[in-house]
């Protein structure tokens, strides 16, 4: 392999990533489920949840720490919901620790955890395994 | 110091490793015995813990780079006075994002959860590292071997990834969930991809020196492994986020690259039984050992990573402890072994040899520790991960029964990583203290 084919090589997959780059920055991502629900609020609940590290034991499409459950769906999930997740954040439990969080930041809090259930679903749960090892999301949950 | 800056990044890198594995063990004791140790809690820990050892990832290969650079490439630094900057704008940084922690100021995300800002210099001292190493290595007559090659990836998509993880502060990227969680695992699996950059960059680095045949690195199967390498750097993330909805060819695409990755498997295996047979009686023994053992972790993690990346195994373990396997096993068993046997290789180098027999046999000991702890602790990750998958989407259990099914291999889990931990000290501890009498010296 002479220097030059191995420079061409290397800038023509160069190139073809930052074409790559560029959809998944644009197209790739457009749709987003939830934007009817991307508040102020939750803008601002989205930074508080960076702001305390909720992703250290927290994860949102089962991505982040294992410590405690996937947040994605909590809001619609039957039986939990916006109470019972304000509850969680006002007090903490003795494994999650109490932030001492003001009411406004709770519900901040509370309205970005609203849009991100909006979005998708996390974790999978019903789905079809095809021939070639994808996957067949169903709608209905 | 100005002459000795390599080695004094490898001893940094060492202390990293040593603190972070302590808030490491610290944090998995408190994943199963919540209030343990109550006065650093754990979302504290846990981003120490992982801070701090991917310092030492870097900080030993770049220190390894800077020290093999002029000493056996024929290739003097453009700059030591350079060297010296970013070794002292890393030390500055590192205690102020570490302060941060301690004093739970946060703001940032997953790997970088110090406040952005912070980001700054650390970006300026990799522009300065990156334009060191390149007005050094042009200085190069002739073919590049395929270290130099890798470094040099390893540096360049470093920074490009670096700032693209960063891309949230822009409400662009920020306000759509899907969006900015494609890009954040974009920059991430491509940033991995560059620290391994310099790792593989290293071992082979390594292994041509102990074998002393040059034409290794510049042969085509190497360069033919190095595009494959950088192919899954580029396009091979996706894996990381395919429950996220985004369209469906994101995915399509990382998967099939993903398999390309066989192709590295199954030389691996035509290799194997040569690689191991030159294990024995070497004149760098501990630097070759620490390298076989990288080998057989190689093999176990790629058959790990290959399964995980076909969309339907990965919809049970995404979310589980067998992505934290994934992750310890190449961050463990192929990085760190790999940058141990730089180490080892730079310490014997600076003792002239003159490595005490006692200590040499107390790295022996932590190596056998420490790989055999690795085990453990993957296998216990992998089952816990294996059966959080099938009771979550099988069995469709709540958190808490899942977390208490789990618990007794989370224990064992924790165990063995302080057996890591362990073995970590018994093989770092004997070349931490001969390069502090070494800088001492100078
Ligand atoms: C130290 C780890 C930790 C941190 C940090 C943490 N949590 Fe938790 N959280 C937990 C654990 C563990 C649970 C499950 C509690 C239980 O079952 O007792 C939990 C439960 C929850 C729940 C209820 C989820 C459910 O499905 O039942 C919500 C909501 C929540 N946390 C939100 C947050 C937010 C918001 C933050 C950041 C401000 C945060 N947590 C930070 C550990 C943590």
């Amino acid at each position: 392999m002479s220097t030059k084919l191995k420079r061409f090589v290397f800038w023509g997959l160069f190139f073809l990533f930052i074409i790559y780059g560029f959809f998944i920055y644009t197209l790739g991502t457009e749709n987003d489920g939830g934007k009817r629900f991307l508040t102020e609020e939750a803008k601002r609940g989205k930074l508080l949840f960076q702001e305390y590290n909720c992703t250290s034991c927290h994860q949102l499409y089962g991505l982040g720490g294992y410590m405690g459950p996937d947040l994605t769906n909590v809001i619609s999930d039957p039986g939990k919901g916006e109470s019972y997740v304000k509850s969680f954040i006002k007090n903490g439990t003795p494994q999650m620790p109490n932030f001492h969080l003001s009411e406004t930041d709770v519900n901040a809090l509370t309205e970005y955890l609203n849009y991100v259930d909006k979005t998708g679903i996390s974790p999978v749960r019903n789905f079809e395994i095809r021939y070639d090892g994808t996957i067949m999301q169903k709608a209905i949950q | 110091m100005k002459k000795e800056v390599g080695v004094f990044f490898i001893f940094l890198s060492i202390v990293a490793l040593l603190a972070g594995m302590l808030f490491g063990s610290l944090s998995a004791f408190q994943f199963v015995f919540p209030g343990f140790f109550d006065l650093l809690p754990f979302f504290k820990n846990r981003p120490l813990h992982v801070s701090l050892v991917v310092s030492w990832i870097f900080l030993s290969a770049i220190g390894g780079i800077y020290y093999y650079l002029p000493k056996y490439c024929n290739l003097p630094l453009f700059s030591r006075k350079m060297a010296v900057i970013h070794i002292w704008l890393f030390i500055v940084t590192g205690l102020l994002i570490l302060t941060c922690y301690l004093f739970g100021k946060f703001g940032g995300r997953e790997y970088w959860e110090f406040p952005a800002i912070l980001a700054i210099p650390i970006f300026i001292s990799w522009v300065l590292f990156a334009f060191n190493y390149f007005k050094t290595v042009f200085k190069k007559i002739g073919q590049w071997p395929v270290y130099l090659w890798m470094w040099a990836t390893g540096i360049c998509f470093f920074l490009f990834t670096f700032t693209e993880s960063y891309l949230w502060v822009f409400p662009y990227f920020r306000d759509n969930l899907i969006r900015d969680l494609t890009v954040q695992w974009k920059a991430y699996g491509a940033l991995t991809g560059s620290w391994n950059m310099l790792v593989y960059g290293t071992a082979i680095f390594v292994m041509e020196r102990i074998k002393g045949d040059e034409t290794v690195a510049k042969s085509k199967l190497a360069f033919w492994m190095y595009f494959l390498g950088l192919t899954n750097l580029l396009f091979g993330w996706a894996h990381h986020i395919y429950i996220v909805p985004t369209v469906p060819w994101i995915r399509y695409l990382a998967y099939a690259i993903s398999m390309t990755e066989l192709l590295i498997l199954s030389k691996i295996i035509w290799n194997w039984k040569s690689s191991l047979e030159q294990a024995k009686k070497d004149y760098y023994f501990l630097p070759f050992r620490f390298l076989v053992a990288s080998d057989v972790w190689i093999f176990l993690n790629l058959i790990l990573a290959i399964l995980i990346s076909i969309p339907a195994v990965n919809v049970y373990t995404h979310g589980t402890h067998i992505t934290v396997a994934h992750a310890m096993g190449s961050a463990i068993g192929i990085n760190t072994m790999i940058l141990l046997s730089s180490v080892l290789f730079i310490i014997n180098d600076v003792t002239k040899f003159n490595f005490p027999k006692i200590q040499k046999n107390i790295i022996r000991a932590g190596f056998w520790i420490t790989n055999i702890s690795l085990l453990t602790f993957l296998t216990f990750l992998t089952i816990a991960g294996a059966e959080k998958g099938i009771l979550v989407i099988e069995n469709k259990l709540s958190f808490r029964a899942i977390m208490q099914e789990i618990s007794p291999y989370l224990i064992s889990f924790a165990w063995s990583g302080l057996g890591i931990f362990i073995g970590l000290i018994m093989t770092t501890l004997p070349p931490l203290i001969a390069m502090f009498q070494y800088l001492k010296k100078k």
